[in-house]
Formats: structure tokens, sequence, C-alpha cells
């Protein structure tokens, strides 16, 4: 095979890069020693993958004993699936360093395979969690703020945007957008989760998390993903999202354990993935199964620790914090 | 009708938009954790030089540009249109008052510029850094002085107005930077 002449062959992370992230592994291995929070290793490779629209697959295939032809797998863009398995085996609190993947994603803050933190609180409801996130990154990261702030999703909206981001159609939503003189708005066509990511990422994450950490919280319900719904306010979800210096770091959830519920969401969003065109992914039974045997009531964050690296450098580009993006493989 | 996808995007493609041709500065790909994916583009509208940002969502395709840069030697200007040939195909094109923006300040004949043609057509005529003139007027200033402190306006061959030091005389040709309008130094007598 010929060489590809002409790429850098030298690593993107400094130095000083690789001693950090090595310093930021081990300060969490030592926070989660102390919290009693045991660490797991799960596969990278599974035969089933989620459902949501908006992550994409890497895929492989696995070809030897017992299967004569080939198995379908897929590198995970998380290690939940697995880590609820653990849980619903009765492991008691976990934690996960791992590489994620997902397809299609490259750029200044993404890499299409990443580090994940990812842990799992049973008993722990959302605030204990999200004071907890807030230790960690205290703990692991050099310069890290002393401030912290709570503030709802629709909260931003209307301080930002005057909006609201529960009751405005997709029409108001993109008018909204017009208002704020965001060139290319008049023509895109994306429904109501689009237009909120949309206006999300341009006007309100700029804002976030700058000389303070920023949990965002109680997403709306069309946001779930696997976050149960607020009890209170069935109209937004138990998720929250952790941002500091305008990047988005960290996403949790109170968890849904209800199997039915979480059958009905992997299908509805097979059949979102269907009418967009994007090919439905096989459903996790074994996961659907676990939650029937029953998952203890918990909470679970997955944090990037390439961005984290990134906010703690100061550096706005993950080619940085990584020995090799792809853009050097 | 030839199109690009967004993954195709990257600095210098050329692409249609609002019936413009543009290129592309700047592409960031920008997407919350569980959403929607965008392209965030910074362009260069190619006819008007302005600059802009637009938003697309990843995977939609936009139609390419078709827009070429040549290098062409400048003829003749006819009071209407700048008139300019390959030199190699012996083809020629004719720019009007637009496409030539601050070039007509410049360019004098048989000077190579660079052309940005958009369907066969000039949408802008790029000149070279640095351009040799010969100084029509400008006060005689004082004899003996060579400290080049202060300076005086100079025009030049081609209708442009420069400062110049003092020593530099009518008839004498200059060194400029087209970038800045600013004088470099007397240029040698070939």
């Amino acid at each position: 095979m010929g060489r590809r002449r002409g790429r850098d062959w030298r690593p993107g992370a400094s130095r000083e890069a690789l001693v950090r992230r090595a310093r930021m592994l081990a300060r969490i291995r030592a926070f989660f020693a102390e919290q009693g929070v045991l660490e797991v290793e799960t596969p990278l490779l599974g035969t089933a993958f989620g459902t949501d629209p908006a992550i994409e697959p890497l895929e492989c295939r696995f070809a030897g004993p017992g299967f004569p032809d080939g198995l379908q797998m897929y590198l995970q863009s998380s290690p939940e699936f697995f880590m609820k398995r653990l849980l619903a085996a009765g492991s008691g609190p976990i934690y996960q360093v791992s590489k994620s993947f997902r397809n299609g994603e490259a750029g200044r803050r993404h890499n299409p395979e990443f580090s994940l933190l990812e842990w799992y609180r049973p008993g722990f409801e959302l605030p204990e969690l999200i004071g907890e996130v807030a230790d960690l990154v205290r703990a692991v990261v050099a310069d890290p703020p002393s401030r912290t702030r709570h503030a709802a999703y629709a909260e931003l909206f209307a301080e930002i945007l005057d909006v609201d981001p529960l009751a405005a159609d997709a029409q108001t939503l993109q008018e909204c957008a017009v208002s704020n003189h965001l060139l290319g708005a008049e023509t895109l066509e994306l429904d109501r989760d689009g237009w909120l990511d949309l206006l999300m990422s341009t006007f309100i994450e700029p804002h976030l998390g700058q000389g303070e950490l920023t949990f965002v919280t109680d997403y709306p319900a069309s946001q779930a993903s696997l976050a149960r719904l607020n009890r209170q306010d069935p109209r937004t979800a138990a998720r929250f999202e952790l941002y500091w210096k305008g990047i988005e770091l960290a996403n949790g959830f109170e968890e849904l354990a209800d199997a039915e519920e979480q059958s009905e969401r992997f299908e509805q969003e097979n059949c979102r993935r269907f009418s967009a065109g994007q090919r439905p992914m096989p459903v996790d039974d074994a996961l659907l199964s676990a939650l029937e045997s029953g998952l203890p009531p918990c909470s679970g964050v997955a944090l990037g620790l390439d961005r984290l690296l990134m906010c703690d450098l100061g550096r706005d580009d993950i080619d940085a914090v990584l020995s090799f993006s792809l853009a050097r493989l | 009708m030839a199109s690009y996808n967004t993954n195709e995007f990257r600095g210098g493609l050329k692409l249609m938009l609002d019936g413009d041709p543009c290129v592309i500065i700047e592409n960031e790909f920008v997407k919350p954790g569980k959403g929607q994916a965008f392209n965030r583009v910074k362009l260069r509208n190619l006819k008007t030089g302005r600059v802009l940002e637009k938003t697309f969502k990843s995977g939609e395709s936009v139609e390419a540009a078709d827009v070429l840069e040549r290098d062409l030697a400048y003829l003749y200007n006819d009071g209407e249109f700048w008139y300019f040939m390959d030199n190699e195909t012996f083809e020629q094109y004719q720019a009007d008052a637009n496409a030539m923006g601050e070039a007509t300040k410049w360019i004098k004949e048989q000077d190579i510029c660079t052309v940005t043609l958009w369907n066969g057509q000039p949408i802008a005529v790029e000149v070279p850094n640095f351009v040799v003139l010969e100084i029509t007027e400008t006060d005689p200033g004082l004899k003996g002085d060579t400290s080049g402190g202060g300076g005086k306006p100079a025009t030049l061959e081609t209708g442009a107005v420069v400062r110049v030091p003092l020593f530099v005389q009518t008839g004498e040709k200059i060194k400029v930077d087209t970038r800045s309008g600013e004088y470099v130094s007397r240029a040698k007598d070939d």
C-alpha cells in the first residue's frame, strides 16, 4: 500500500495536554473511589444501538466461530445501555471512562471517537447528581470557576429570546430566528425541536458557563431522550446539561425505568428515523428485559472529557487535546 | 446542475446563494449532543465582496457556483468596458466597472490580473500586489530633501493619487502597494 504523504505525523496534543489528561483521569478515579462508586468496563462493540435520530452509528462486522454469515456490530455511542443492565443486575453506583463513537460528527468540538465519563447513582434525584457533577468538575480541573448557576431551559429562552420554548410552534420559533437576524433561517426547513436546537446553539449557548458552571434543567418533553418526564410539569423532562465557557459538557437524566414507555420511545424514534430517510436501528431487547426485571430508581450523567480538557486548557479546538484527531489518523 | 453536500464544505468552495456566487471562508460543524446538526458557514459574496454568515442543516445540498480564477492580460478600456485576454488561448473577456472595482486605479496595458469568472463573465478583478506606475503630476517640492518625511500627493498615469516623499518628481516611476494604496519605493528604470 502506498504511503499517504503530506500529513502531519505529530500529535495534536502538546505534552502539557497529555499530562493534564493523565492527571484528570487519575483525579476522576480518586474522586469516585472516595465516593464509593465502582469503576466498570462494558463493551464498545454491541449488536444493538440507540434509536435517537440525532445519533448515527459507526458500524463494523464480526466474522468467526458461531457467525459463519458474519455479525453486524455497532461501536457504541455511549455505554448507557450496558451500564443500565449492570444496574438492573444490582451493581450499585458505577462509573466508566470509555471511548464513544458517533458517525457524521467532526469539527472544532467534535471527533468521531471521543472520551466519555458516564456514571449512575441509584437513589439520587437530579439535584443531588447535579451537585456531584459540579463537585467532580471542581475536583479534576486545574482552574474551575467557583460560581454555579441553575437555569431552566424555558427561563433561558424567555430571558434571551423572549419566546416560550414549551408552547411555541415551529413557525413561531422560525420567526424568532429570523427576527434575530439568523441568516438562512428564512429558507431552513426544520421541525420544532430542530428550531429549538438551532436557537439554543446560536443564541443561548454562547452566554452559558461564562465565569461559572451553568446547569440547564427541565428540557422540553420532546427532548427527553431517556429521561423521565417531570411529575410537577410533564411538558418538561428530568434532564439537565452542563455548560462551561459556552461549551456543552455533560448531559444527565433521572432515568426512565419503565420498560413499556422505553419500548414506545424506541418505536417512535425508529418511525421518525424511517420518515427522515434514516435506517431504523435494531432495538436493544436485552435493555428492555433488564428494565422489566427492574432498574433501581437512579440518575445518570455522561460528561465529555475531551471538551472538559479543552475548557480547562483554554483551547477552542478538540484537536489540541487529542493525541490524534480524525485529521491526523 | 452540480451541487455540494454540506460534508463537502471547506474553505475556498464556491456556492450559489440567493443568485450570487459566494466562496466559503469558514465552515463550522455545530451539533448539540442530542439534537440536529448544522453547518454555520462564513462566506464572501464574490460579486459584492460582502461577508455573510449562513446556517445550513447538515446533509443539505447547495448549488455549486461555476466560478474560475484566471490570470489574464489587461488590453484596453473603451470607456465602458475593460478588455482582458488569456495569453494562452487568446480568448477575450470584457469586465464592467462593477467587476473592476478599485482595479481601475492601478492597471495599465499588459498587466496580468487575476480575474474571477462566473459562467464565463468577469465578476472581480484582482490586480498584482505591487505595480510600477509613472508620476504624471506632483509639486516640485524642495531640492535636497531626502528624508522622505511629510510627503506630498502625486497623480499617477492611471489617475490614481498616492502620497509620495518630497524628493520624488514628475516623470519618475514608482512602486505602489495596491492593497494599501501606499508608495513603496522609486522603481529602477529598465
